[in-house]
């Protein structure tokens, strides 16, 4: 969501670069351009005054690193400046010295606290921490059904009251129903409500006397616009949240008014939702995210995703092959299925340096995938390991067996010939960083 | 007509309205002329109600043209009396504007398509113009496009059965699309007046989903060349300007009629009309500014502009 933030300092800086050095001029003009880009994103106005004010002192004080342009030099004090607003590192949840740890989920109507319930719950759960989720939310309709439907899902009791109850009373009981069957958390998923909701708000200041939760997380909508700051102000007033979960991340929103809710409550950014998928939750790493905005890519969290999916000894029986030039079909297939596993590509796509930019308008077709799969499946194994003795009525029967085209199977072999061609040179020229084309995107 | 909206919208954007009024009154101290700083905190102002950058630059640019060029009342009012004019200018409606809620409707069944990203809350708006529909003596027909999300169909149920409206589903995970052919189906065969196509939330950078919507929107035409008669994008009136984007790609996708904006009744201000307004020529049809069933009525550009800047 941060791609078109990204892609503004791209320009902004590119101007900057080649300068002779940092002066009061040319720092105010760039730095007129960041303002303009960040209050675009919907970082609030206030925080974006303030952010530039910071950065334009320090790099005014700064004496020139000698190893680096001037350009280089604003571009690490942005950075520097935006981590810092981001929140420094990643933060983790509190867990209780004495089970069950109690996770209050709060936010605006419509911001994804039900969804992202089932995603802790299903987090937790994963890690051998038994949860209880608590539908407390007994103001819109079909709430507790909801709950109970991504309960069921994935495995995780419901903890409900009929209907008309009182929601505080639901998460008394709840916390109680926890720690007498043995769940380790208790997530507790309350109504949305407005923060000017006097009677709604004081509802949460009551479960909150009720159960004393250990993590308070304020759930909140990443394209949420000025009025974030707001809103997240008035929620930490109150309840004094203890950290923030940003939702609809995979959205383009630029997610500024994240920022701000991060600037004005002063609390952590803990986890990010990135999908409608149960899975799709993701720890929040400021240090990454600065770099993604100003356009250096979210390496660390492609390799991260990476290394969960492809076993450590594959991805080294891999790289030999590589590096001998001995890949195949079958090679490529299970590789395609190590970046699918990996998740959508257009995620994917966003956290390679430069791909922001590069992809930008490009449409990544996920079928292509399943067809180039189908076609390496219809494939005999002999065909896969030795690609040369595909004639032309092989290819036919390969076009047949997967319901592609022969210009279909005649392209998919061509570009893995171009594919073992490259990585020849690569073996041979190690480091030489070669352009590498996507070999079946577009 | 006009004046209950009034009330209502003054109502719901009263927190707004508080803001902004103090925020130029702040600003603009009475009996001194208008600074270049002063102007620059004003267009601030703007911004910090979502009408984003471009918009904002352009009304305190040709607010600073009003203050060369006429002799403004002094203080806070003249200042209020140009940006009011202006994003009334800017928001105004053509006769398209109106969504007609009663008497003879175009289309029977008059087929409404209402789509918008997660969380904005369509199913809400669905459920409420269901009720303004049966109020005005219309029989109508909800469609359950949302198979997918956790009870998106029961808690569409129990708005149908406030509405006293009838309900077209299918299961969980059903093709929307046939669910909607299904409905306008049924709703021809009941005699219905109003079919509401509820669709799930989607994320408009997300291809395969906006692909689904299409499909939608051709089953529908196939059945009546004339469906939907129209299509609402329902957003959230916190957003910020994202909106503008989701505009862009649902109506490239859908070809919209207009625009549903929902919770103007927090603190938001809603100012992402305003930049929609200048950036598409579509028109804001309905706004909500409450959770009751009565909250959810016709804009009027006029009166929202006056809600945000009358004292």
């Amino acid at each position: 969501m941060f791609n078109r933030l990204s892609e503004r300092f791209d320009d902004i800086f590119r101007s900057l670069r080649g300068q002779g050095r940092i002066t009061e001029r040319n720092i105010d003009e760039t730095l007129r351009e960041v303002r303009r880009s960040l209050l675009e994103a919907d970082v609030n106005f206030k925080v974006a005054k303030g952010f530039i004010l910071r950065v334009k002192e320090q790099a005014l004080g700064q004496d020139v690193l000698k190893s680096l342009t001037p350009g280089q030099q604003l571009v690490k004090i942005v950075h520097d400046e935006l981590v810092g607003l981001l929140g420094g590192s990643n933060s983790p949840l509190k867990l209780a010295d004495l089970p069950p740890t109690v996770i209050m989920l709060v936010g605006l109507q419509g911001c994804g606290k039900t969804t992202i319930a089932a995603k802790l719950a299903s987090q937790f759960k994963e890690k051998g921490r038994p949860p209880l989720l608590v539908a407390a939310d007994m103001y819109r309709p079909a709430a507790v059904e909801q709950l109970q439907t991504l309960g069921t899902s994935i495995e995780v009791p419901v903890f409900s009251q009929p209907a008309g109850s009182d929601p505080v009373e639901i998460c008394r009981l709840g916390v109680d129903e926890a720690r007498k069957t043995n769940r380790s958390v208790v997530i507790l998923d309350t109504a949305g409500r407005l923060s000017i909701d006097e009677e709604m708000m004081h509802e949460l200041d009551r479960i909150l006397q009720a159960t004393s939760p250990h993590e308070i997380l304020f759930v909140a909508d990443c394209m949420q616009g000025q009025d974030a700051v707001e809103t997240a102000g008035r929620f930490y007033e109150r309840l004094a949240f203890s950290g923030c979960v940003l939702t609809k991340f995979d959205s383009d929103a630029r997610g500024g008014a994240a920022l701000s809710i991060r600037e004005v409550t002063g609390q952590p950014i803990k986890f990010v939702g990135t999908g409608e998928k149960v899975g799709d939750l993701e720890p929040f790493h400021p240090d990454r995210m600065a770099s993604r905005i100003l356009g250096m890519g979210d390496i660390l969290s492609l390799v991260e995703r990476a290394e969960q999916v492809i076993e450590r000894d594959k991805a080294q029986e891999m790289e030999e092959k590589l590096r001998t030039a001995s890949f195949t079909f079958e090679d490529f297939l299970d590789q395609l299925q190590a970046v699918r596993r990996m998740g959508p590509l257009e995620q994917l796509m966003g956290m390679i340096p430069g791909a922001g930019k590069a992809m930008k308008g490009m449409q990544v077709d996920e079928g292509a995938f399943s067809q180039v799969e189908a076609i390496i499946r219809s494939m005999t194994r002999q065909e896969r390991v030795q690609p040369k003795i595909l004639n032309g009525s092989r290819r036919k029967r390969i076009a047949r067996g997967s319901g592609t085209s022969v210009q279909d199977v005649n392209q998919l072999v061509k570009q893995f010939q171009m594919m073992q061609k490259m990585m020849k040179q690569m073996s041979r020229s190690k480091g030489g960083r070669k352009k590498m084309k996507m070999p079946f995107a577009g | 007509m006009l004046s209950k909206f009034f009330d209502k919208v003054k109502e719901g954007l009263s927190r707004t309205r508080a803001a902004m009024t103090e925020t130029i009154a702040a600003i603009v101290p009475i009996g001194t002329r208008l600074d270049d700083d002063a102007i620059d905190d004003i267009e601030a102002a703007l911004i910090g109600a979502d009408m984003g950058l471009e918009t904002s630059t352009e009304i305190v640019d040709e607010l600073r043209k009003r203050l060369r060029s006429e002799q403004l009342e002094d203080g806070p009012a003249g200042v209020m009396r140009v940006l009011e004019e202006q994003v009334a200018a800017m928001v105004a409606l053509g006769e398209e504007g109106v969504l007609p809620l009663e008497g003879v409707l175009p289309g029977k069944p008059y087929v409404v398509l209402i789509v918008g990203v997660n969380g904005a809350g369509k199913t809400t708006t669905a459920g409420k113009l269901a009720k303004r529909y049966t109020d005005a003596g219309k029989k109508v027909v909800i469609a359950a496009c949302d198979t997918f999300r956790a009870a998106a169909i029961p808690q569409l149920e129990i708005w149908a059965e406030r509405a006293g409206a009838d309900i077209v589903r299918a299961q969980h995970g059903a093709d929307p699309a046939a669910v909607a052919f299904d409905a306008l189906e049924a709703a021809k065969a009941r005699g219905a007046d109003v079919l509401l196509v509820d669709t799930a939330g989607r994320l408009h950078n997300k291809v395969n989903l906006m692909e689904e919507l299409k499909k939608i929107r051709r089953s529908l035409a196939k059945h009546d060349l004339g469906a939907p008669h129209e299509t609402l994008l329902v957003l959230d009136g916190t957003s910020g300007q994202n909106a503008l984007i989701q505009a862009r790609e649902f109506n490239q996708a859908t070809e919209l009629t207009g625009f549903a904006l929902t919770k103007l009744d927090g603190t938001a201000k809603g100012g992402i009309v305003v930049a929609l307004r200048r950036e598409m020529d579509l028109p804001v049809k309905l706004i909500g500014v409450g959770e009751g069933v009565d909250d959810l009525q016709p804009f009027d550009g006029a009166a929202f502009a006056k809600a945000l800047f009358a004292e």
